[in-house]
């Protein structure tokens, strides 16, 4: 049984189908790669994964006790939080709404259970900080706890490194991995940087408005696309 | 000073001017935080106007005037609350299209009635003797509804103002927690405004959480500023007007610039020591 598992999914907006016949799915402890072009359908289809988007055909379904409220999302920055006044702690411990339902407070449990997450990122030292203040890599840490407080099985990264410099990038990169292999947590990342991707993934995803290719990172290393797309697309 | 002070509160409508402000001050602050990091802050500008055309209407027409304004704000608030989510009109543009044509549509139906006078300039600026035993009983109704709502969903509306995506993605209803904003924000305008004026309410909720962000650095210590800053300024601001008598909902406005002022130099002689 897989975390997710997408059967003949389409998406689109307003009748526009913008990514079609989707089948692949997710297991317990991978580490997927979702690549492809700009307007390739990825943020689509991230959004249809969190339920924010209805799919137009085909199903989503989740298994393995996942539940689609229960996905660590880590989303790109907004303007909003540029200079929002708020405390890393009262960032992370967001991410505990989820099992909170209608109760409005935060028990000792979801405090102690932010605590260690941002312990495991390194930034137990930041949590009374405010979140404006940080530096690029310290706000994706700090939103990454808050991802990991929302989940115990499936954390999904939408182009987590963008703007971040090349030091700070490799680092997150090692964290990912690091959380991926000692927590099992199974890890789904939209990316650009398609070396990395395939250094780090253990499963591709290419779109371009349908799957141009789905497996194992190995075998798109040897594949048609895998090496037009890691050649730069200029021999072909 | 006590003694001033006992006379002015031998007054009724300066009792009921305090009861009202310092309730609609709390309220207005607290929704402000959100609605300000949101971006949403001209909304509470563009909903007084609304609130003065509905005024208008039900003046001319002898119904209530809170009968009336109150139902049609909270219908522009969700509309323009909608209308800001989606991206094909600008927020920014709608809001000023509904002000200026509820604005237009007010002085139309004053000039055709009463004509323009003292009224207007009342509705515009505000009027300490606007309140009412009947407002006093709904501004405590509404300060009570608003404090209970703002505690027991803190968390949630904290979550949907930092980051609305990952709050609807972890299973947050952040459209019902805008739409309960938007409403609270139209009844707390509605209630204020004939006290601080149509041109001017919108400062109650802008003010003190933009104040409170100078030298604040969490969700929660902004709030609690804000709250307090706000019902501050307000009694600050009728007792300038009392004494001097200043127009009401001008004077408040001075003690919150004061207020803005006082912490902006707060928030720098931080920044400074924290270097």
């Amino acid at each position: 049984m897989a975390l997710i598992r997408c059967e003949n999914v389409s998406i689109g907006y307003e009748g526009q189908i913008v990514v079609k016949d989707l089948n692949f799915q997710i297991a317990s402890g991978d580490y997927l790669c979702i690549v492809g072009e700009n307007g390739s359908g990825k943020s689509t289809l991230v959004k249809s994964l969190l339920g924010l988007k209805s799919v137009e055909k085909g199903q989503i379904i989740f298994g393995d006790g996942l539940r689609q409220t229960e996905i660590g999302y880590l989303p790109q920055q907004t303007e909003v939080q540029k200079d929002f006044p708020a405390s890393v702690y009262e960032v992370v411990v967001s991410g505990r709404l989820n099992s909170r339902g209608i109760r409005p407070f935060y028990t000792s449990a979801d405090k102690k259970t932010a605590f260690e997450k941002m312990k495991m990122l390194g930034i137990e030292d930041l949590s009374g900080q405010c979140f404006r203040d940080l530096s690029g890599g310290q706000k994706q840490r700090a939103l990454l706890a808050r991802a990991l407080c929302a989940t115990k099985t499936l954390l999904l990264l939408d182009e987590p490194v963008t703007g971040l410099d090349p030091i700070v990038t490799a680092e997150f990169y090692e964290l990912i991995q690091r959380i991926n292999k000692e927590s099992g947590i199974a890890v789904v990342m939209v990316s650009h940087d398609i070396e990395s991707a395939v250094k780090y993934a253990t499963h591709i995803l290419h779109l371009q408005e349908k799957v141009l290719f789905f497996g194992t990172a190995e075998d798109y290393q040897k594949s048609r696309v895998g090496r037009t797309f890691l050649g730069g697309g200029a021999d072909d | 000073m006590t003694e001033t002070l006992f006379e002015m509160l031998s007054y009724p409508f300066m009792v009921r001017a305090f009861v009202v402000g310092i309730l609609v001050a709390l309220c207005s602050a607290l929704l402000g935080v959100s609605l300000v990091l949101k971006r949403y802050s001209m909304i509470g500008d563009g909903l007084s106007h609304v609130g003065f055309g509905a005024m208008a209407v039900a003046a001319a027409a002898n119904a209530a005037p809170l009968a009336v304004a109150i139902p049609v704000v909270i219908v522009a608030a969700v509309l323009l609350l909608r209308i800001s989510g989606s991206s094909r009109i600008k927020g920014d543009a709608a809001i000023a299209l509904i002000s200026t044509s509820s604005l237009a549509i007010g002085v139309m139906v004053i000039s055709m009635t009463t004509g323009m006078n003292t009224d207007v300039y009342n509705y515009m600026f505000g009027s300490i003797l606007a309140m009412s035993q009947e407002d006093v009983a709904l501004s405590v109704t509404l300060a009570v509804v608003v404090l209970v709502l703002y505690i027991f969903f803190y968390q949630k509306i904290f979550a949907i103002t930092f980051d609305e995506t990952f709050a609807r993605a972890t299973g947050v209803k952040s459209g019902l927690y805008n739409t309960l904003i938007a409403v609270l924000t139209a009844v707390t305008i509605v209630l204020g405004m004939r006290m601080m004026g149509a041109l001017l309410i919108s400062s109650l909720i802008i003010f003190p959480a933009l104040t409170a962000m100078r030298a604040c650095r969490t969700f929660r210590s902004v709030t609690i500023h804000a709250a307090v800053i706000s019902v501050v300024c307000l009694a600050a601001g009728l007792l300038m007007s009392y004494l001097g008598g200043t127009p009401a909902g001008a004077s408040v406005v001075m003690a919150n610039i004061a207020a803005l002022i006082l912490y902006s130099l707060a928030g720098v002689l931080r920044g400074r020591m924290n270097r």
